[in-house]
């Protein structure tokens, strides 16, 4: 055994150099976490809270200017009713009345709390958008403030168990020569976000489904995994996936003409198919080109949106520039860890989800295409998961059960290491993106390549089970490059059971949509892949 | 992706090292940090927003590392400017408190 080799010797061996204890245990920093700790902590529990990166600057929110589904009242029912449609009837109004009430009171906190809302000309307060930036620089304060325990650099890699069930998790800490951590606690939330295969969409890079793959390996199941193929718009070079602004865009090819159809909602396919075919397809901002006070207001809003054009000298309102389409994967898709309840649990007692990590059907159906429904998911669904964590934890006494913390064997940490073959983290991470990212597998999809790049990927799992990570010591590379290969063979057993086109999810080989699918597929299984409907109907909408 | 570091301007106050999420910068014993991972960095943009000396440079390509002349970014302030455009300079206010979003719901 060479020591590089050290921290997956000890992870399998349980040879922890940090070991820590709290009721609650949040993994990830983002929103959807960071509501959960604080509303776990308010609730009287005591919470560790573990970030990958840093937690105030990492996953999709910290570096975008985000909308909120902050919407009062009286304007709630039209709200609702304008993305029924658009998520092919699979969302529930209860949930989303109470995601929107939730929010609601949630952002006012925010405003309570100082967070900087804009007051226009009027003395109005307007409080639909939040800063990433600003809004996780104040989460992390409130965290502090709240004395809630935060482990930096330290990506989870495994949950523990006790003879209860779950009860923890181990992962490394990144910038402490990858010393090993475990943490006890009663009950867990994941908020690891969703997952964008490394494709650097903005914030992104950690968002690997670290969570989908704990939460399937504890026995958890996922739903709308189908709905996984969002691509944004940015310039070709750029991972700034902010595509709001496309709206005033005109989409032209490699010699100016305009190409037909092409935009940035309803027209993102056109652009694909362009794209696919090999074509260079260029933007430009044109329809604000006379506009300077709307020019004014685009800065303010989005700076990120504009600090690319700076840094390459181009005026995106008077220059064409080439654009491409950076897969996001289910960060902006809606599926994820299947939710069971009103309080975020999922299928395994004592483990729930929120943020991205879990499906955002429930508001959402089949379709989110901006960021201010998961926004506002991200913010009710880590309230609800932390409420109901520390009640879980609070309540359920495991005294009269043996505590030890015991593993399972996972993909990819291994204790022994076996002379043949080997698949590193990075060459397995490769191989997943080349069977996703194309738009011709992913985004137009069809029975015959959705079958043949899932059989290469089920191969791929049978490999990685045998030999990942044998000789990389990036554990954490590894452990990421497992959580990709299952998300993928997720997405597409749920693509494949769904035969009809529906939200995001098109088949060009079903066009319609099926009446008979106004369901839910579930997803679950690691080394055989169940996917079922959904008993719940929705014949009542 | 992260192309400079400017280490006469760098305090040597470790908040990149901190804040980058993928891990791109090394801490150093009484020397500036390095940036020893650049691939991994997935250009953000936050370790610039956090780095109070304008020592920090991500250029726009998010996928090749680029040359980047650093007399001249000092010169144009493009070093540093999306902390100014965020407000977060010093004696400057958060531009949150002027974000214009509303504007395009209200449309």
């Amino acid at each position: 055994m060479s020591l590089e080799f050290n921290h997956s010797y000890k992870l399998a061996n349980q040879n922890y150099d940090v070991s820590l204890k709290a009721d609650v245990l949040v993994i990830g920093g983002g929103p959807a976490g960071a509501w959960a700790a604080l509303t776990a902590t308010e609730n009287g529990a005591s919470v560790i809270l573990v970030d990958k990166g840093y937690c105030g600057s990492s996953g999709a929110t910290a570096p975008s200017g985000n909308g909120v589904w902050y919407i009062r009242e009286d304007q709630r029912e039209e709200a609702m009713k304008s993305r029924e449609a658009l998520g092919g009837y699979l969302s529930e109004r209860k949930w989303m009345e109470r995601v929107l009430q939730r929010t609601f009171e949630n952002v006012n906190r925010l405003d309570e709390w100082g967070y900087p809302f804009p007051i226009d000309e009027r003395g109005v307060k307007h409080k639909r958008s939040l800063q990433g930036p600003e809004y996780m620089r104040l989460m992390r304060r409130k965290l502090n403030k709240a004395k809630i325990k935060i482990l930096d650099h330290s990506p989870a890699l495994e949950l523990l168990y006790d003879s209860y069930g779950i009860a923890g998790a181990a992962g490394v800490q990144t910038q402490e020569n990858n010393q090993t951590w475990a943490v006890q606690a009663n009950s867990i939330v994941i908020a690891s976000g969703g997952c964008a295969f490394l494709s650097k969409a903005l914030g992104c890079n950690v968002l690997t489904g670290d969570g989908y793959l704990f939460a399937s390996e504890s026995g958890a199941d996922l739903s709308g995994m189908e709905f996984s193929n969002a691509y944004a718009i940015t310039p070709k070079y750029s991972s700034i996936t902010k595509t709001a602004f496309y709206e005033w865009a005109s989409f032209t090819y490699e010699d100016g003409s305009i190409i037909e159809g092409a935009g940035s909602k309803r027209g993102r396919s056109v652009i694909a198919k362009k794209l696919s075919e090999g074509q260079k397809v260029f933007a430009q901002l044109d329809k604000a080109k006379n506009d300077h006070d709307l020019q004014k207001y685009m800065r303010i809003a989005q700076p990120n949106f504009f600090l690319q054009f700076d840094r390459i000298g181009i005026n995106p309102f008077e220059n064409r520039f080439e654009v491409t389409l950076r897969f996001e994967g289910t960060v902006r898709g809606t599926g994820g860890i299947r939710i069971t309840d009103e309080t975020c649990a999922t299928s395994v007692p004592g483990l729930f989800a929120a943020g991205d990590a879990a499906t955002r059907e429930l508001i959402c159906g089949g379709f989110t295409g901006g960021g201010s429904y998961n926004a506002a998911w991200a913010i009710s669904s880590g309230y609800w998961s932390g409420e109901a964590a520390a009640k879980y934890a609070l309540t359920y006494n495991r005294n009269n059960h043996d505590r030890t913390l015991t593993r399972k064997q996972v993909v990819g940490i291994n204790e022994h290491h076996t002379p043949g073959e080997t698949l590193g983290g990075n060459e397995l991470t490769k191989l997943v993106q080349a069977e996703v990212t194309p738009y011709n597998v992913n985004l137009f999809r069809a029975g015959e390549k959705l079958t043949s790049s899932l059989l290469i990927l089920n191969n791929l799992w049978k490999e990685a089970k045998s030999h990942l990570g044998e000789k990389d010591s990036n554990l954490v590379r590894v452990r990421e490059s497992a959580a990709m290969l299952a998300t993928s063979r997720w997405m597409y057993s749920a693509a494949l059971q769904r035969t009809e086109t529906r939200g995001m999810h098109k088949r060009l080989d079903f066009p319609e949509t099926d009446d008979h699918q106004q369901r839910r597929l579930i997803t679950s299984g690691l080394d055989e892949i169940q996917v079922n409907w959904d008993s719940h109907s929705f014949v009542n909408i | 992706m992260i192309e400079v570091l400017v280490e006469e301007q760098c305090v040597e106050c470790n908040l990149c090292v901190k804040v980058c999420p993928l891990n791109v910068f090394e801490k150093r014993e009484n020397q500036p940090p390095v940036i020893a991972r650049q691939s991994d960095c997935q250009t953000c943009y936050m370790c610039e927003l956090y780095c109070p000396a304008k020592a920090l440079y991500v250029a726009a390509d998010a996928e090749d590392t680029v040359d980047v002349s650093v007399d001249e970014i000092i010169e144009t302030g493009l070093i540093g400017s999306y902390r100014k455009d965020i407000g977060w300079e010093k004696g400057y206010k958060s531009t949150a408190s002027q974000d214009t979003a509303y504007k395009f719901y209200l449309k």
